[in-house]
């Protein structure tokens, strides 16, 4: 009877697989979408659509050029997280081409040459969304106020399509600038941030999200929640999040305490920009993050310091994606120096010394 | 009795309920028994029998190989058909010397050494040397020599005797049903191993998943001052010996240490029981209870099985399986051996027959590892299993080393947890053999080295006396020259 065959045990096994914990990112992420998708019109839902098929399709050819099965590959959900993120990182009513490049950005460049799922160093949709700030910074930082679907001043189906596949000009007077990016233009002109906060959107307008930004961003409250599920479900630790946020909040309700007229609050940082798309599920990606708790922790506050530090004196308002990804590049120094203690010995290794017991 | 936190584990399902209730039933006397001389960690035993020679329940068959080794003794009274090679229950499949026997179905008995009247008087050696003469080794699956694991409290100053009741591995209800059946005698088997290691008290941990275990052994041990029920947290690996040790004392084995070190040391309660019987009785291990399920066998039950009897006559009177299994296994689902056929003999460290059906063993196809770090937070041992596997797989067993890969107790849960399905566990035992395989190289050499430097300085030492010797005798020829020179001069002149 040879019909067992040999390998080491254990011969059960819990019900996880990697396309279930991609699988409950993406349900995380509906709630946030869902709203953006509502407040941003059909121009963001074309969009969103547009940059998911891109990544979809980057990932085929790839695998096709590498020879590799498609299956699983591009049904485990990976390549879909990482187009739905870059999609969440974009300006909500970004044309076509910019989705298409930051697929192959994020995709081609960041992912496959690194060796595909798992061997990359950089956080793929970080890499393509910065690849094209760079690049392309007019597209990149061209927000939009708030339109939701329904309202007079949402673009049309048609319309909709127009702009984003075509050359449909946009509406009137719907550029907006990002908080962050305001309260940076009007520091630059000597307006003091304690003024030009009053020409922003209320705290709670800012948590629920009725604010210009990229597409994904904007919901604190809805991010939180799906970050909340990632928590519950265990697909997250709070180690993360809570490093990122708390080094930010940290850092800026310090010096906002020095010195009010140069630098913003820990609640304006906290709930602007991508603070809690990054902290909860950008820094979070598995697989450009230390795997050890400590290492979490130290990554953690480094994307939160580093994410202060660029808003705050750096040319770009917005700087969680530089930090991803400068936080990226030392996480296997972070592992290396954070290991765990293993049981029965010491942090450097050795064995415990026996203790005398008389 | 306060608990400490010990690191890590998993939970898996436990699927206890398909024989937890099952009260531990007796496996009629197979055809023939089959006995392996090696069941134990150690030397194997020789056999002091032959082919065709009669033997009595009981009688012994062969006698321990050396100091750490365990004699086997006949289940019952038959005839010895033969002693052939023949395949073990070790997932090799590698044949091995086993005593065939022929049950006669009279059951009559061998003169049994008499019992010890009063254990608690007894000089530990005595004990301990009951112990050996019975055959018995650790049954919780680490089958090594009893025996000499009672010896540590020689060397060691021991304070506690941990009974180890926590049957983390899923499936496995046979020390449960020992404890709720047989509480009494578990528990007087270990005060009598407490009292030959000179421990002063019994801890008997029983994970949580097992109430009237908890209950019944806790009213057996009222009555006695020196033990003490312990409910442990069902958490896999809890029953590992420095977990355990961990969770009830706090105290923290140091790597390459023993728990004796601490003060503590582990047996299994089934180990409990036999020390009781060799001890009160005079009667060496011949059976165990195994626990026979897994969603392939058709009624899953606890059977008492002469040690010997086949793994299919066990499956066989568990109703047959209903499926081919996915896999069958020997022991627990988590650290078990993978059986390389139902044509193996019961031996004394198995605990479990499990024939598991492909939905039990979710076996998956490997995908890339996605870095989620998960076997990192649940690894008992505090390793980095993702580190490790990268290095082996590289073929860097050095590399591995240096990350620990030898503190790692195969426990499992890596593998179990892993969302890519990679066999990390695998990688690991793999990763230990080719070390254990460089440390024999290495010691290897370094006997070579020894024995070709003590020729060589025997060689040096031969050269040198030869050397002397040549130079006496040459001096001594040119004194000898010298005066039948002078002679001859004379003689010329």
């Amino acid at each position: 009877m040879s019909q067992f065959i040999v390998r080491s045990g254990p011969f059960t096994h819990a019900p996880t697989s990697v396309r279930a914990t991609m699988g409950l990112v993406l349900v995380a992420l509906l709630p946030a979408t869902a709203f953006n998708l509502w407040l941003f019109g059909w121009p963001a839902l074309f969009m969103f659509l547009a940059t998911l098929i891109f990544c979809l399709l980057a990932e085929a050819g790839c695998l096709i050029l590498a020879k590799k099965p498609l299956m699983p590959s591009l049904g485990d959900g990976s390549v879909a997280l990482t187009g739905w993120l870059l999609a969440m990182s974009l300006p909500p009513w970004a044309p076509w081409w910019i989705c298409l490049l930051g697929a192959i950005f994020a995709v081609v460049l960041a992912k496959h040459l690194f060796g595909g799922l798992g061997q990359n160093v950089f956080n793929p949709a970080m890499v393509g969304r910065v690849a094209l700030l760079v690049s392309f910074p007019l597209q990149m930082t061209a927000f939009v106020s708030a339109r939701p679907l329904g309202s007079a001043a949402a673009p049309g189906f048609g319309q909709s399509l127009g702009m984003i596949f075509g050359h449909t000009p946009w509406p009137d007077q719907v550029s907006a600038a990002s908080a962050l990016g305001y309260v940076k233009t009007e520091l630059s002109r000597g307006v003091p941030v304690t003024q030009s906060m009053h020409h922003l959107p209320d705290l709670m307008d800012m948590a629920l999200g009725l604010h210009p930004g990229s597409f994904g961003e904007t919901s604190a409250l809805l991010l939180l929640l799906g970050g909340l599920l990632l928590l519950a479900r265990r697909v997250i630790t709070w180690h993360i999040p809570t490093a990122v946020m708390g080094s930010l909040f940290v850092l800026a309700t310090l010096f906002h305490a020095v010195d009010p007229g140069r630098y913003a609050g820990g609640l304006f940082h906290l709930l602007s920009g991508a603070t809690f798309l990054g902290a909860f599920f950008i820094a979070t990606d598995y697989v450009t993050s230390p795997v050890t708790k400590k290492g979490q922790l130290v990554y953690g506050c480094g994307v939160g310091g580093l994410t202060w530090l660029i808003r705050t004196f750096a040319g770009y308002p917005e700087g969680m994606a530089f930090a991803v990804l400068l936080m990226n590049a030392l996480t296997p120094i972070i592992d290396h120096h954070f290991r765990p203690r293993a049981f029965g010995r010491t942090p450097q290794g050795d064995p415990l010394p026996l203790k005398d017991r008389t | 009795m306060k608990l400490f936190p010990v690191r890590g584990g998993v939970h898996p399902d436990y699927r206890k309920e398909r024989t937890a209730e099952a009260a531990i039933v007796a496996l009629p006397l197979p055809k023939a028994l089959y006995l392996p001389l090696q069941q134990h960690i150690g030397a194997p035993a020789e056999a002091v029998v032959e082919a065709g020679q009669r033997v009595l329940k009981g009688q012994l068959l062969a006698l321990a190989g050396g100091p750490v080794s365990a004699p086997v003794h006949a289940p019952t009274s038959g005839l010895v058909a033969a002693i052939a090679t023949m395949t073990a229950p070790h997932p090799s499949g590698l044949a091995q010397p086993t005593i065939i026997l022929e049950p006669d179905g009279r059951e009559e008995w061998a003169a049994l050494p008499p019992p010890i009247p009063d254990p608690f008087a007894a000089d530990p050696a005595v004990i301990r040397a009951r112990v050996a003469d019975c055959g018995i080794v650790g049954m919780g699956g680490a089958t090594f020599p009893s025996a000499v694991k009672l010896a540590l409290g020689t060397e060691h100053k021991l304070d506690i005797l941990l009974l180890n009741g926590a049957e983390c591995e899923p499936y496995l209800t046979c020390d449960d049903r020992l404890m709720r059946e047989r509480a009494e005698a578990v528990l007087d088997g270990a005060r009598i191993m407490a009292h030959a290691l000179g421990a002063a008290r019994v801890v008997v941990a029983i994970e949580a998943n097992k109430p009237q275990a908890l209950e019944i052994m806790a009213r057996a041990a009222a009555a006695l001052a020196d033990v003490t029920v312990v409910k442990v947290p069902a958490q896999y690996p809890m029953g590992s010996e420095r977990h355990l040790v961990q969770a009830i004392t706090g105290r923290e084995t140091p790597a390459r240490k023993l728990t004796a070190d601490l003060g503590v040391v582990v047996h299994n309660v089934a180990t409990a029981q036999a020390v009781r019987e060799a001890v009160r009785f005079g009667r060496p291990l011949l059976s165990r209870v195994v626990t026979v399920s897994g969603g392939a066998v058709a009624h899953p039950a606890n059977v008492e099985a002469p040690l010997g009897a086949l793994v299919s006559d066990l499956v066989d009177f568990c109703g047959g399986l209903t499926t081919p299994p996915r896999q069958v296994v020997n022991g627990g689902p988590m650290m078990g051996q993978p059986l390389p056929s139902l044509a193996v003999p019961v031996v004394k460290g198995m605990s479990g027959i499990l024939a598991l059906t492909a939905a039990e063993t979710n076996e998956q196809p490997s995908e890339p590892c996605i870095r989620c770090g998960t076997c990192v937070t649940i690894c008992p041992c505090g390793l980095v299993p993702v580190e490790m596997a990268a290095f082996i797989r590289k073929e860097d067993i050095d590399g591995a080393a240096r990350l620990g890969v030898q503190d790692c107790v195969s426990c499992g849960s890596c593998s179990y947890i892993c969302p890519a399905h990679i066999p990390l566990v695998h990688f690991f035992n793999y990763a230990k053999g080719r070390l254990a395989e460089k440390a024999r190289e290495a010691r290897r050499t370094d006997r070579v080295r020894q024995l070709v430097e003590v020729h060589n300085t025997r060689l040096d030492k031969l050269a040198a006396a030869r050397a002397a010797q040549a130079a006496a005798v040459e001096a001594a020829r040119a004194e000898a020259a010298k005066a039948t020179g002078a002679t001859g001069q004379g003689g010329a002149s």
